[in-house]
């Protein structure tokens, strides 16, 4: 394919990448994503909606669910694309009580279904009994493959752990893996990772994700921090990120989003949901929805959760309507974190122009699709390099400040 | 209207803290003017700004009852900056209360504002403060106070404005010792205008004291100064609360509402009389001239036409600053603005960020430079940025000012060297007692406005005191020195130096820069130069990484909260180019170490 040259902007074509692969919704994309917020043990870094003193709820948990499903249902739930069960650990349900629920979902003959699990929570039986109700991706929360890394970080699992749960996985059938890592903590050395890394790229799973651990202020690691503890290093993560993008493209993983990377066509559907503007339904508490520009959550806690459902009612905390030019920013800005990437305005050229004389965006070839005003220019897109992800929320401020998203 | 013999008009003259607000506070209260359910503090401070920083910026004036007398209370501006204002309210009074901290002793403020109460003959009734509290030292500050104003310690009265001892043996003294005022009811009017100030409904409220005949409700009035007559609407006086008259007489103080637009038709210093049977203007009237001068920009430019509206407003209420647009590269377009003094200008653009809800950029404040062309012509000029290049100009001076400064003995080592350093010439040094030393330095003033008020003070534990009248205009040998970020000269950083100290400057405002400026997308170069030469260069690298918000199980809306944060910060800072400039960085010259 021919790019679009653009003298006015000075834009030295691209190389045509493999890794700009088109990156697409299907148009009959739809995912529904269920909370498992329950967990034998609470993390140091972790501020999601998770409680650690719960388990005695999780039957009733899972009976609200599945009613919620049938009332959600009764209001025409669309047939799922993509299931994602997130947490907490949504591991700590057993093979049955997954079923139950997943059963109850209405979904496509080639759904994605995806659980998260802990390695050390990852028996055969577990995972036969989670193949067997159609699960067909694993997500493991691996962190770090260096034993005073998961210490620092509060994790209960160890790295012969993560080995067993990933043969365990292959064992049981199921043909698509995750594997999460973090980097950045204190007391991880650049070496450090670069094993993490190896290690992982070693159990070939078809996606690999890699957040930067980040303080959260109302965490027991936040707190640390704030009372003067060491905490991650801007400038370390950095490093760590670069690294991990070269050894992760050497081995043939493509990155797709700022912290995600996978072999050719393993991108995680759901996500892709998410950040590719989809509609999507959601199940249990402090979840959230979204469907043609109306956002909503559920309440926070299980035990509300519960109640609600039982009462025959919704549980639905809160709402909003998206607002066109919000929406369109919304798009945006979701999409530059993508390597779908953008259209911006004529309004943002300058901003443009610095960023790619920066080194932080490049033009590339788009099939379709970029966000963005400039429609008849939609066969390019304007993508984040690996130094312009590390910088995507400064990079997005300065785009639609200048207007990038206005149409 | 009240006989000559039982009125009495009077100031306070005090430092900063030294209790003034506090005593005018128990006169209230103790005369009956305003009743203990009424009473707040500070009450004659009525801006929320002279109320945060403890000092009067306008003058107020307020009549109390005492002993069958009238006496009318002064309240002046408590600031250098101010200084007219306050030989104004001097005018109209026979005599000041000398308010001194019984445990600091006298500062160089009070001491220069009690030399001009006793050139104008006033009466100064001396009273030492604070004496409740366990550091004064009465006897000490006594000896000092007749050492340097020849006042026996004998008449010192000892109070405590905060639990009110002796205040109604200060009101007696007030009474028994400040003359009554002279006047004659018959002669026609003379009054002189020491305050004004705008207020929305009723136009410009000024204060006046009346010297001779009278200032009816009706009247047509002659404004001398202004040229131009106006009806006298209201009359009043002020118990404190505005009370209308029928008259005010020879010797009384008081209240005139003559529908006026702006406090420029009704300056300080004013006379009114009447148009029927005009009298001679009084004596003093100073058309009060900027010092200082800085540049105001709006952060956002879309916000200019709000920026002149502002100024235009805030000027009925302000006639001692100037402004008249002007354009810098770097900061589009804006005012440049002239103060009274450094208090003065952070006192303008407070007001204008919080009454008119602006967000400014305001440039490093500098002075009015003469520059002698090599045609012999002279060229005022009030920005560096404007400063013709050396081989236009003959000379170029800058004005100076005497400065007096009052300090402990133990640091008239540190404060030499600070005036020094800022180019100081010693005058006179002379010991007041044991303890305090007077310094009288001739200094540049543009090393005045920039931050020698607050190093003198960090040196001296802020036990000095400073004050400076104006002495003129010198040749000096100057230099401009140019800031350029990321290869670009921008003009609201220029400043001018003393040729010797431009390396030295420039490299300090290069690294203090590199602090201030967050480190952004993108590499930036900050270099000093001089004529084209740089002199000092410093990089801000690179920011490598934000926050890198998950986008996880839909909810879009943290991320969105982090983008808005990182969007709000942006718009608080000026990009000049691709750099994100932050407010601050633009006065970073005021906060340079020596």
């Amino acid at each position: 394919m021919e790019p679009d040259a653009d003298k006015d902007l000075g834009v030295p074509q691209a190389p045509v990448d493999d890794w700009f692969a088109p990156l697409d919704l299907t148009p009959d994309a739809f995912g529904t994503y269920v909370h498992i917020p329950f967990c034998s043990h609470r993390c140091d870094y972790c501020d999601f909606a998770t409680w650690a003193d719960r388990s005695h709820l999780i039957d009733d948990y899972v009976d609200a669910c599945v009613k919620d499903i049938y009332r959600q249902r009764s209001e025409g739930l669309r047939d799922a694309t993509s299931i994602f069960f997130g947490g907490g650990t949504p591991s700590l349900l057993s093979g049955d009580q997954l079923a139950r629920i997943l059963s109850a979902i209405p979904r496509t003959a080639s759904a994605e279904i995806t659980v998260e699990c802990n390695p050390d929570a990852a028996d055969a039986q577990r995972l036969d009994a989670y193949a067997q109700a159609g699960v067909n991706r694993l997500s493991f929360g691996v962190q770090s493959l260096e034993p005073r890394v998961l210490a620092a970080l509060g994790r209960t699992h160890n790295p012969e752990n993560v080995l067993l749960a990933v043969t365990n996985a292959r064992a049981a059938g199921i043909k698509r893996l995750n594997l999460d890592l973090i980097y950045g903590t204190p007391g991880e050395s650049i070496d450090d990772w670069r094993a993490t890394l190896e290690g992982v790229i070693a159990l070939a799973p078809e996606h690999i994700s890699a957040y930067a651990l980040t303080v959260e202020p109302a965490t027991p690691f936040g707190q640390r921090v704030a009372s003067g503890e060491e905490g991650p290093d801007d400038d370390r993560q950095a490093d760590a990120y670069l690294l991990a993008e070269g050894l992760l493209k050497a081995a043939g993983y493509n990155w797709y989003e700022i912290s995600n990377w996978s072999l050719a066509g393993e991108e995680c559907r759901h996500n892709l949901v998410y950040w590719l503007g989809g509609d999507f339904a959601t199940v249990g508490c402090a979840a959230h929805g979204h469907s043609g520009g109306r956002r909503w959550w559920n309440v926070r806690t299980p035990e509300r959760f519960i109640e609600r459902v039982e009462a025959g009612r919704d549980a639905i905390s809160g709402s909003e309507e998206i607002e066109a030019g919000l929406r369109l920013e919304e798009a945006f800005s979701l999409r530059l974190r993508t390597r779908a990437g953008v259209t911006p305005s004529e309004a943002a050229d300058s901003v443009v122009r610095d960023l790619i004389d920066g080194g932080l965006a490049k033009w590339v070839p788009s099939a379709a699709g970029a966000a963005g005003p400039r429609e008849s220019e939609a066969r390019r897109a304007l993508v984040l390099t690996p130094q312009g992800r590390l910088v995507a929320t400064d990079v997005t401020a300065r785009l639609l400040l200048a207007g990038a998203a206005v149409r | 209207m009240t006989s000559l013999d039982r009125l009495r008009c009077l100031s306070i003259i005090a430092h900063i803290d030294h209790g003034k607000s506090t005593l005018a506070d128990r006169f209230l209260e103790i005369t009956g003017a305003v009743s203990a359910r009424e009473m707040r503090a500070q009450y004659l401070d009525s801006m929320d700004i002279e109320r945060e920083r403890g000092i009067t910026i306008k003058a107020q004036n307020v009549r109390l009852n005492w002993r069958d007398h009238v006496i009318n209370l002064i309240d002046t501006p408590g600031h250098v900056d101010f200084g007219y204002e306050v030989s104004r309210s001097l005018a109209a009074c026979e005599g000041v209360i000398l308010l001194v901290d019984a445990s600091q002793g006298i500062e160089a403020q009070t001491l220069a504002n009690c030399y001009l109460a006793l050139e104008n003959d006033l009466t100064i009734v001396a009273a030492l403060n604070k004496i409740d509290l366990p550091g004064a030292e009465p006897e000490r500050v006594a000896q000092e106070i007749e050492r340097v104003l020849g006042i026996p310690a004998s008449e010192l009265l000892h109070i405590s404005a905060k639990t009110g001892q002796g205040i109604p043996e200060l009101l007696d003294a007030v009474v028994d010792r400040i003359p009554p005022p002279t006047g004659d009811i018959d002669a026609p009017l003379q009054g002189l205008i020491f305050d004004s100030y705008y207020d929305p409904y009723r136009g410009v409220v000024s204060s006046v004291r009346v010297f001779n005949g009278s200032l009816h409700t009706g009247a047509r009035l002659r404004y001398v100064q202004a040229n131009a007559t106006h009806d006298v609407e209201e009359v009043g006086v002020k118990l404190p609360v505005p009370t209308p008259v029928a008259m005010l007489g020879p010797g009384e103080v008081g209240y005139v509402i003559s529908g006026i637009k702006d406090v420029g038709q009704a300056r300080v210093g004013e006379t009114v009389t009447t148009a029927i049977h005009p009298a001679e203007a009084l004596p003093g009237y100073l058309d009060p001239k900027p010092m200082v001068f800085c540049g105001l920009y709006p952060v956002d430019g879309d916000e200019y036409l709000e920026l002149r509206e502002s100024l235009e407003r805030l000027r009925l209420n302000d006639s001692s600053f100037t402004y008249e647009p002007e354009t810098s590269g770097a900061l589009g377009f804006g005012f440049r603005c002239g103060f009274l003094g450094l208090l003065h200008m952070e006192i303008v653009r407070e007001r204008l960020e919080r009454e008119y809800g602006l967000s400014l950029v305001a440039t490093a404040p500098n002075v009015e430079y003469r520059a002698i062309m090599a045609d012999g012509t002279i060229r005022i000029i009030d920005n560096p940025s404007a400063m013709p290049t050396s081989n236009e100009v003959q000379t170029i001076e800058e004005p100076f000012v005497g400065t007096t400064i009052l300090t402990p003995v133990e640091f008239v080592g540190t404060i030499m060297e600070l005036c020094q350093q800022r180019r100081g010439e010693l005058k006179k040094m002379e010991y007041l007692s044991e303890e305090r030393v007077e310094i009288e330095y001739d200094l540049p003033l543009g090393e005045v406005v920039m931050d020698f008020f607050d190093q003198l003070k960090s040196r001296t534990k802020g036990y000095a005191s400073l004050d400076y009248e104006q002495r003129g205009y010198r040749a000096s040998h100057l230099a401009k020195v140019d800031i350029l970020l990321n290869g670009t000269a921008v003009d609201a950083f220029s400043s001018i130096v003393h040729r010797d100290r431009a390396f030295n400057y420039g490299k300090r405002m290069v690294s203090k820069l590199r602090e201030l400026i967050p480190r952004q997308l993108f590499d930036v170069p900050i270099q000093a130069a001089v004529g084209g030469r740089v002199i000092a260069r410093e990089t801000v690298k690179a920011k490598r990484k934000d926050v890198l918000a998950k986008c996880y199980g839909g909810d879009i809306t943290r991320k969105r909260k982090l983008l808005d944060r990182q969007k709000e910060g942006k718009k608080r800072m000026k990009q000049i180019g691709r750099v994100e400039v932050p407010q601050e960085a633009f006065v970073a010259a005021l906060s340079l170490d020596d």
